[in-house]
């Protein structure tokens, strides 16, 4: 146990009011059993719709092809690889609360883990449909796994970064689903102790015959701490790899060696604001205030202040970098990004990112409700808008003014991107009707220690 | 549960509302010369390995020979493609570019390690899909997946006084206490 993390314990307890084993398994696996009620049917409706104008703009775009998107010669890559890249950062932030905390000990993130990991997993999802739908052919897409074929066999070229990618982005889908799936187990078994008939049988199934012996559990401990140990290189790899798809090419914006540390501390940064706006919510409908309390969503709000400095500091390294290397084109696309036509994209992602999370210095505005679910949404735009002048900017005007373009995104694109959208909440909302929500061994885990600390504080 | 298949007698059940009292009583069962087989509890107890007498998992070594077997594995694949297989001059790179081979033959690493981690955990532990659940039959109470913590106690012939274990149980503080439970 780290210093922090017990002086943290020690003064505010992580799970209030001291309910009980039971009632932890109670309150959490009895949300599961009973009916839906009229917020998660209204806020399924609005998912579901989402996730309906998604497959309409989809169907039209591989049924038509790339045309009715916004690109041109100049401007090839836009709100596809835009969204790709936002989506797989918001996926950082579960792996970095599932396997960076439990690796330091920071017992706080029992009562959030698994939401985030949940929300990683949609999100890789929403993350892989992109470069999918870019190919144009994604009946083809099998063409970028090395297998044999009668072409001679034509391997992939293993020294592309986008093939780097399509390794990374599915073996971080792997692990993840993997991880959180080992997480499920035993709560998997409890549920399957909960209920009868068919439920039980498929939860049974899940469970694979979980026990809750002492020699499994000392096995799935070690087990799960392996899984962090590779998952916390596996998460830094993969936006790293993101990051190299644009790192690795001669355009002058995207050519820069700080790419791989600016991408992962941004991913972490919007994934935390996407899991704050997520469990406000989930803790208000599922009523589980007192398992993820606002010390939780206080803790959270600290790693949005740090990540939003960090990229701050990213984003003046990188203006100070063009103009420091005296490079034309490299000062030109910074210049371009400041006072250019997107202009406005570049300062609404330097409010949002560098100046909103400053609000969360003061302890009483991190325990602000309100606060906290604005900044964290706010957080959010201003990463959306990182990634588009990343992508966008860079590309627009390049080394020959003849070819300048702008980039408009059609309504197919937009419709894609709320769709994205569409399939995230979809998906999460299914998750919080069939799986629990809340790792309640993990969590009783925490309760057991809290009170072996107050016993020997009292003692 | 532990493969008891071998093993005679007939097994007690000692049941408990919390982690301490479990603990202690495990502790307090083994210095007294019983013969405790196993805990079932809702989550991992500190401190219950060291009591128990478990050996140290080995499982680390499973990670590790998944990881060596996905990385090296794809460093030779990748350099067979691309030195042997078909040789392609890209952008006039050696075809051996070792740096530009290390983001998959990472990723592979990682990839098999998690395999051989989950894989050799579930089949070590017995722990794979059943339709008609047999384990949870083998539960001493229905509740040790939600709030309570189960003892077992192995009785062979001969070597056990029921007495004294009546007698030490019942200081123990537990909640119920199932004898022969199952008999063996």
């Amino acid at each position: 146990m780290s210093a922090i993390g017990h002086s943290l314990s020690a003064s505010q307890p992580l799970i209030l009011g001291d309910p009980g084993y039971g009632a932890i398994t109670h309150d959490v696996a009895g949300s599961l059993e009973g009916r839906p009620g009229t917020a998660w049917w209204a806020a399924f409706l609005v998912a579901a719709s989402a996730l309906g104008v998604g497959v309409v703009a989809i169907g039209y775009t591989i049924a038509v092809g790339i045309g009715t998107w916004g690109l041109n010669r100049t401007v090839g890559w836009g709100f596809d690889i835009t969204n790709f890249v936002f989506w797989v950062g918001i996926g950082h932030a579960g792996t970095l609360i599932s396997a960076i905390l439990l690796l330091l000990r920071q017992r706080w993130r029992t009562s959030i883990a698994r939401a985030a990991e949940a929300m990683t997993i949609f999100a890789v999802m929403c993350a892989a449909l992109f470069p999918f739908i870019h190919m144009g052919r994604p009946w083809l897409a099998f063409w970028m796994g090395p297998y044999p074929n009668t072409r001679g066999s034509l391997w992939v070229n293993f020294r592309s970064p986008l093939v780097w990618d399509v390794f990374a982005i599915s073996t971080y889908f792997t692990v993840s689903l993997l991880f959180w799936y080992l997480g499920m187990v035993p709560d998997f078994g409890t549920l399957r102790d909960r209920t009868r008939g068919l439920k039980q049988r498929i939860y049974g199934w899940l469970s694979l015959g979980w026990d809750g012996s002492a020699r499994t559990w000392q096995r799935y401990e070690k087990a799960c701490l392996l899984m962090a140990g590779l998952a916390t290189p596996l998460v830094v790899s993969v936006h790293t790899i993101v990051s190299f798809d644009f790192a690795t090419s001669v355009i002058p914006g995207w050519h820069t060696t700080i790419f791989p540390p600016y991408f992962v501390a941004g991913a972490v940064f919007s994934g935390f604001a996407m899991v704050i706006t997520l469990l406000m919510v989930t803790r208000k409908v599922m009523h589980i205030e007192y398992l993820i309390t606002d010390k939780h969503l206080e803790q959270m709000a600290k790693v949005l202040l740090t990540t939003g400095m960090l990229v701050g500091f990213a984003y003046t390294t990188e203006l100070f970098t063009a103009w420091y290397s005296g490079n034309m084109y490299e000062r030109f696309t910074f210049m371009n990004r400041a006072m250019g036509p997107y202009a406005w994209a570049y300062w609404l992602m330097f409010c949002c990112n560098v100046f909103v999370p400053q609000v969360f210095w003061s302890k009483r505005l991190r325990h602000s409700a309100a606060v906290l679910f604005v900044g964290s949404l706010l957080v959010n735009v201003g990463m959306w808008f990182e990634r588009f002048n990343i992508v966008v900017t860079s590309l627009h005007r390049d080394y020959l003014p003849s070819s300048w373009s702008h980039y408009v995104p059609t309504l197919t694109e937009v419709g894609i991107l709320v769709g994205s959208f569409g399939l995230f909440f979809t998906c999460f909302l299914l998750f919080v009707r069939v799986a629990p929500v809340v790792a309640f061994h993990e969590v009783k885990h925490t309760l057991a220690q809290q009170r072996e600390e107050a016993r020997h504080a009292a003692a | 549960m532990p493969r008891l298949e071998a093993e005679r007698g007939r097994l007690h059940a000692l049941i408990f509302e919390d982690p301490e009292k479990t603990l202690a009583a495990v502790r307090q069962l083994k210095g007294e010369g019983f013969e405790v087989r196993d805990v079932y509890s809702p989550f991992p107890i500190h401190g219950m390995d060291e009591a128990l007498g478990l050996r140290e998992t080995r499982l680390a070594y499973a990670t590790l020979i998944g990881g060596l077997l996905g990385g090296l594995g794809k460093l030779a694949f990748q350099t067979w493609v691309h030195v042997v297989d078909w040789p392609y001059n890209i952008g006039g790179k050696p075809d051996l570019a070792f740096p530009a081979l290390v983001p998959v033959t990472f990723e592979l690493a990682v990839l098999f390690a998690a395999f051989a981690t989950i894989g050799t955990l579930f089949v070590g532990r017995r722990l794979w899909p059943r339709w008609r659940s047999e384990k949870a039959a083998d539960q001493p109470h229905p509740r040790v997946t939600d709030d309570r913590f189960a003892v077992m106690v192995l009785e062979r012939d001969g070597s056990f006084a029921p007495g004294h274990f009546r007698r030490l149980s019942a200081g123990l503080g537990p909640e119920e206490v199932i004898e022969g439970w199952r008999v063996l």
